[in-house]
């Protein structure tokens, strides 16, 4: 079945995007779709397949965050029910990257049975101490040093104020003990001019005089790159003055947690991760 | 004041009658930009040599002039007996004192808050002819200035802006006639070609660029399909006075990326057409892409050159496609020559002999997306490629990105968005880019100059042996156009999007281009 033809014209007809009519009698519109659609049963694959298309490059295709939030939680802060996910799908959220995206009644529902899916899986009790990791994170595993919480800390790695809202156990707990395979993905946005990269790019760098530099990549352009190094300074570089240019993608600048913490302090850091946030 | 100074005064007009023999032989006046692409043949392509090889290290902004609207500024300027005319975003127009961009008029339309565009409310630039002036709108007028002063002498409407048309274009003259095309291709218009008389604005053909019923082609879109067919034709074409033939591109067909409504080859969306600028009157068609699903509009600058292919002297069209190929067809009777990739392609095993793409199954957009090269911005865009004369090569900005493509629904409503899908980045793919020297003849890539990201700007050669080109991160740089090798660049501060030019002012050569919101005249 292909859901964009199979569709009963009826209710191909509500949803109606015209951009002269109001917002909010647009969302009355959609919604009462959406409820009317929310009758038809939806389709598992169908909704697999729009998230992988649409949503899996913020949110992971297993949900559990990215760019975008985790949506493996039992509850959506911004989505308590599925009319206010079916806003948020159809509307994007404004001064976010939250995209806008249209989709049939059916295809809507069945997007949103597959989210919550997620949030029903059996959520993970998280056994390690957060005030303990928090001391782990300052002293042991000094995370300060390339990470900071709001605007307090290192400027190598990812800010990590809210990252217990975006990013779900599972992940922390890999992102600590094999980084590279967590690299946050970059060019997943579409964007058609590229102000400031937004991956976290590990470059090595060697200068005409055999100066060797490793960081990660700020910016680029055609005749330069800037860098940031371990001590968080700023190495900037034109290509031309460059022996050579090694971008080592699929490899983080962040070392493995593995042999570092024991399995219980590892439980800690990560209990400490999930609280943080994003509240001051 | 002596009788001599008063002479001279008289001898120079400031203000020029250009007429359309003046185009035709604009190699006779090289210190002027008269025309969208420097010339009739689409070579954007400038004679001068004061700033060449040697000296043009020494390059240097010799002053700017910035406009006061947030929309991209995309307009290749007219330069024209000391003056430059521009146009500015959203529709509108001033005329510069070439010397030191100081304003001699300005012509500022109010824009209606509901105006339809894709992309931004663009403009790409104007035609003149004699002392007049003429402007494609955003709400799909067409308006005639007088060039020594901005006043309006008409101002038509093209098409009704409310159904989805606008006009982002620079028209270009031929003869008596003003030739305008029209943007909308996400808007499921039906497209057209128009030409209206320059003295008074009244339309003299339209060409339909989807056939109605009983005309031929119409068999090409399924049911009433054609309606919503697109086929815009927004990208300014070349002409050939000697055939007597326009050469003008089409854009995609709507629904952009679920074709399921509109079965068949759907003409003459994505092709390139052949017209005789009197009659209005189809001569041939080469349909590129048929049947396009990823929004490949074939919207470029033809190239047209008196090549010799195969060892016979032939007078050919170049075109690099949208779609990622290079193609060189005959421009007399269309006959497909050659077509070549010249960027990263996945949908296509080759072309056929008479130039129809053989499909890689699978490529389509679909519910899950589908990865393809080119993405939907294609190997190159709108913004026009070069050729010179000196040292017969075309040159290329080309784009080296694939996308996802999504099917959406396709439902019509007048006026709204009719994409049908959609399309999103590949998550740790970075896109790049390049300028690329092809050789006309052969599309054989003869040396390419990388670039960090997808450019969005053309390209100018000049017979100082350099090509001009920029790039999305502001850059604007000179090239050896027989090695690529990088002679000279500068750093703007903001995205190159439009077209260079080059002109003489008090007898010294100016190379223009805009960054960001900034005109930029460089000299040495």
């Amino acid at each position: 079945m292909t859901p964009l033809t199979g569709e009963p014209a009826a209710l191909q007809s509500r949803l109606n995007f015209r951009s002269s009519i109001n917002m909010r009698n647009l969302a009355i519109l959609v919604l009462l779709s959406f409820q009317c659609a929310a009758q038809n049963q939806p389709a598992p694959d169908v909704g697999e397949k729009l998230f992988l298309a649409h949503c899996a490059v913020c949110h992971g295709p297993k949900g559990d965050g990215g760019k975008g939030t985790n949506l493996a939680q039992h509850r959506l802060p911004r989505a308590p029910d599925d009319e206010a996910l079916a806003r948020i799908i159809t509307f994007g959220i404004p001064g976010t990257e939250m995209p806008l995206t249209r989709m049939t009644p059916q295809q809507l529902a069945s997007v949103i049975a597959y989210v919550r899916s997620f949030g029903r899986m059996p959520s993970e009790s998280l056994t390690g101490d957060a005030q303990r990791g928090g001391e782990l994170y300052r002293d042991k595993a000094n995370c300060a040093q390339c990470h900071a919480i709001h605007g307090r800390g290192g400027t190598l790695g990812p800010e990590l104020t809210g990252v217990g809202v975006r990013r779900s156990p599972r992940y922390l707990r890999e992102s600590l003990t094999d980084p590279d395979a967590a690299i946050p993905d970059s060019f997943s946005s579409y964007k058609k001019i590229t102000l400031i990269p937004d991956n976290f790019l590990q470059v090595r760098v060697v200068t005409a005089d055999g100066r060797r530099f490793t960081g990660a990549r700020v910016n680029e352009d055609t005749f330069s790159i800037q860098v940031r190094d371990a001590a968080g300074r700023i190495q900037s570089f034109f290509k031309e003055d460059l022996r050579e240019l090694h971008k080592d993608w699929g490899k983080s600048p962040m070392p493995s947690y593995r042999d570092v913490l024991s399995r219980t302090e590892l439980e800690d850091v990560v209990a400490y991760l999930v609280s943080l946030r994003g509240e001051p | 004041v002596s009788v001599r100074a008063v002479a001279a005064l008289f001898s120079l007009p400031l203000v020029a009658q250009v007429s359309s023999e003046r185009i035709r032989n604009s190699e006779r006046e090289p210190g002027n930009w008269l025309t969208y692409s420097g010339n009739y043949q689409g070579y954007r392509y400038s004679p001068l040599v004061q700033i060449n090889t040697l000296n043009v290290a020494r390059l240097k902004p010799v002053w700017m002039y910035q406009i006061n609207d947030l929309n991209q500024f995309e307009t290749t300027p007219l330069a024209v007996d000391g003056v430059l005319y521009i146009s500015e975003p959203p529709s509108n127009a001033t005329a510069l004192d070439a010397r030191t961009g100081r304003p001699l008029w300005a012509y500022r339309r109010t824009m209606p808050p509901d105006v339809r565009v894709c992309c931004g409310q663009v403009n790409r630039g104007l035609a003149i002819f004699g002392d007049t002036l003429f402007l494609g709108t955003v709400d799909a007028h067409l308006v005639a200035l007088d060039s020594r002063t901005g006043h309006v002498r008409w101002d038509i409407v093209v098409a009704d802006y409310k159904t989805g048309y606008s006009i982002t274009v620079a028209p270009i003259v031929v003869k008596e006639n003003v030739i305008v095309g029209i943007s909308g291709g996400e808007y499921g218009i039906r497209g057209f070609l128009d030409a209206y008389a320059a003295e008074t604005g009244k339309r003299n053909w339209r060409f339909w660029t989807v056939p109605g019923p009983g005309e031929p082609g119409h068999e090409t879109w399924a049911g009433e399909s054609w309606k919503t067919g697109s086929a815009p034709t927004w990208v300014t074409g070349s002409y050939d006075a000697e055939l007597n033939l326009l050469y003008w591109g089409t854009g995609n067909p709507g629904p952009n990326y679920n074709g399921e409504p509109r079965e068949g080859d759907n003409l003459y969306a994505n092709s390139l057409l052949a017209i005789n600028p009197d009659t209005g009157e189809l001569k041939w068609h080469f349909q590129f892409t048929p049947h396009d699903v990823h929004d490949w509009d074939a919207n470029h600058v033809p190239v047209l050159v008196d090549a010799t292919v195969g060892g016979k002297p032939r007078k050919v069209v170049a075109v690099a496609n949208r779609n990622s190929f290079y193609y060189l067809l005959d421009r007399a009777t269309g006959e497909f020559l050659l077509g070549k990739p010249y960027a990263q392609q996945t949908w296509a095993k080759g072309l056929d002999d008479r130039g129809r793409p053989v499909l890689v199954p699978g490529k389509s957009p679909s519910l899950e997306g589908t990865m393809v090269y080119p993405g939907l911005h294609g190997g190159t865009n709108w913004f026009s490629p070069s050729y010179s004369p000196q040292t017969d090569l075309f040159y290329v900005a080309a784009r080296e990105e694939a996308t996802s493509f999504y099917l959406g629904l396709p439902e019509y409503h007048v006026g709204n968005f009719f994409t049908a899908g959609g399309f999103r980045g590949i998550p740790g793919l970075e896109p790049s880019g390049a300028v690329r020297a092809l050789e006309l003849e052969a599309g054989k890539k003869v040396w390419e100059f990388p670039l960090h990201s997808p450019p969005w700007t053309g390209l100018l050669s000049t017979a100082g042996g350099l090509v001009f080109g920029g790039t999305n991160e502001g850059h604007f740089f000179a090239l050896d156009a027989k090695t690529g090798r990088l002679l000279w660049r500068f750093s703007t501060g903001g995205p190159l999007q439009a077209n260079p030019i080059s002109f003489l002012c008090d007898g010294r050569q100016f190379v223009a281009t805009t960054a960001g919101h900034t005109l930029f005249v460089f000299g040495e």
